[in-house]
């Protein structure tokens, strides 16, 4: 489209589609993230940690709001951060597969935050110096929340891995399940590419061994291997997503679908 | 009418003096969300505040708060705006407004360090209730974003803590 360049106020030089493609990514992680954890309020081990998880849900929605909403104004069609969230089908979703992944048991949302947690923090902060100022505010709050997640699964980890065999047993084959899945944060594409260009962005593949040593520096305290696989799954950046997230879609619209409009 | 006596400085007063809703012995002033209060000739209020954390689902209520406050205090109109930048920081609470936290049973936040993840540094955080030092956290998140869980070994207390953010 030849107008997107001076459609672009707030960060001109990468195209509309580019822009509101990228923030959708990281709108709909952080979004589905917190639809996830959500699941464990009142299903947790400890009351605390039902606590603890909504807290981190809480701060993945107040991210994926940020984010969606500017996706909708940037994409200049009147979607706002409703629309976005309630009215896509699962294959307009951008988020990796990752964090769509049913929690099966309390090690897959630990390992999935530890995954999902050691490369937001890293991309967040990278992302507060974004030549676009309103990602770098959004970034700039969010990397501070994100060093809790960190944290929170950290020592989590930690604890289940040297902990009992039967603790250790149900992490580990967590992280077996999970890993496949942590490929696809790192891949760069067309867009990636042309918003790190621009500064607007983050090439994910740069995150990529900085993760990696976070993420086995963990595992080495926690007595767990890092797992090995040659499966790579991959397409949650282009609308291919698992099973798992219509299910998840189905509880998180219902109720907007059911009643459009509604109001507390 | 009551707009032409409206000063800027009666509204902002009203709208600075305005509770935060979960700890609700501060201000908004006080916990370092108020940015801006500016009022026009004709009595129309723009306030800017800024979220503590991202999801705190507090800001509707502050907002609501806000805006009733300014339009008491004689506001013809008020118009509420959210910035994010720079991001709050738990520095930005005041001296007075700590100390109301540790008065109400809230410890109050040590300062930031510079370091970035100052999350696995915690410091000693003193029991508001006996002062004894002698505390221990229990859990990391507590009953808002914004707080963790902790008990005084002195005196057996539990108590809520605000995270250095």
């Amino acid at each position: 489209m030849t107008e997107s360049a001076t459609e672009q106020p707030r960060s001109g030089v990468v195209a509309r589609d580019d822009l509101v493609a990228y923030l959708l990514r990281l709108g709909d992680d952080a979004l589905i993230t917190a639809q996830r954890l959500g699941e464990w309020s009142a299903r947790a081990p400890e009351m605390e940690e039902d606590i603890a998880l909504s807290n981190i849900a809480l701060d993945q929605l107040g991210a994926a709001r940020l984010f969606l909403t500017y996706a909708g104004e940037v994409e200049g069609e009147g979607r706002d951060e409703d629309a976005l969230a309630y009215l896509r089908q699962d294959f307009e979703f951008r988020n990796a597969q990752l964090v769509e992944l049913s929690d099966t048991d309390f090690g897959t949302a630990i390992a999935k935050l530890l995954c999902l947690s050691a490369f937001q923090h890293p991309l967040y902060e990278a992302l507060s110096a974004s030549t676009d100022a309103r990602i770098a505010g959004i970034a700039a709050k969010a990397v501070k929340e994100s060093a809790y997640h960190l944290d929170h699964a950290t020592m989590w980890t930690v604890r289940l891995g040297d902990g009992t065999p039967e603790s250790h047993r149900r992490m580990a084959d967590a992280l077996d399940e999970v890993w496949p899945y942590t490929f696809e944060l790192f891949e760069s594409d067309a867009v990636t590419r042309r918003v790190a260009a621009a500064g607007v962005g983050v090439d994910p593949s740069a995150l990529r061994d900085g993760w990696a040593d976070t993420v086995g520096d963990v595992l080495r305290r926690a007595t767990l291997d890092v797992p090995t696989t040659d499966w790579r799954p991959t397409g949650g950046r282009d609308g291919r997503h698992t099973e798992s997230l219509g299910y998840l879609l189905a509880e998180m619209q219902v109720l907007h679908r059911a009643h459009p409009g509604a109001n507390w | 009418m009551a707009v032409i006596n409206a000063t800027q400085a009666t509204i902002r007063d009203a709208v600075a003096s305005v509770v935060d809703p979960e700890i609700r012995v501060v201000s908004i002033e006080e916990l370092g969300i108020l940015r801006d209060v500016t009022v026009d000739d004709t009595g129309r209020a723009t306030v800017t505040i800024t979220p503590t954390y991202s999801g705190c689902p507090a800001m509707d209520v502050i907002r609501a708060d806000v805006a009733a406050a300014a339009r008491d205090a004689g506001a013809s109109a008020v118009e509420v705006r959210t910035v994010l930048s720079p991001a709050w920081s738990t520095d930005l609470i005041s001296e007075s407004g700590k100390a109301k936290m540790t008065a109400a049973g809230i410890a109050p936040p040590e300062p930031v360090r510079a370091t970035g993840r100052a999350v696995l540094l915690q410091i000693a955080v003193r029991c508001p209730r006996c002062g004894s030092p002698s505390t221990q956290e229990l859990a990391r998140f507590g009953s808002t974003a914004c707080k963790s869980l902790w008990r005084c070994n002195e005196c057996r207390e539990p108590f809520d803590h605000i995270k250095a953010h």
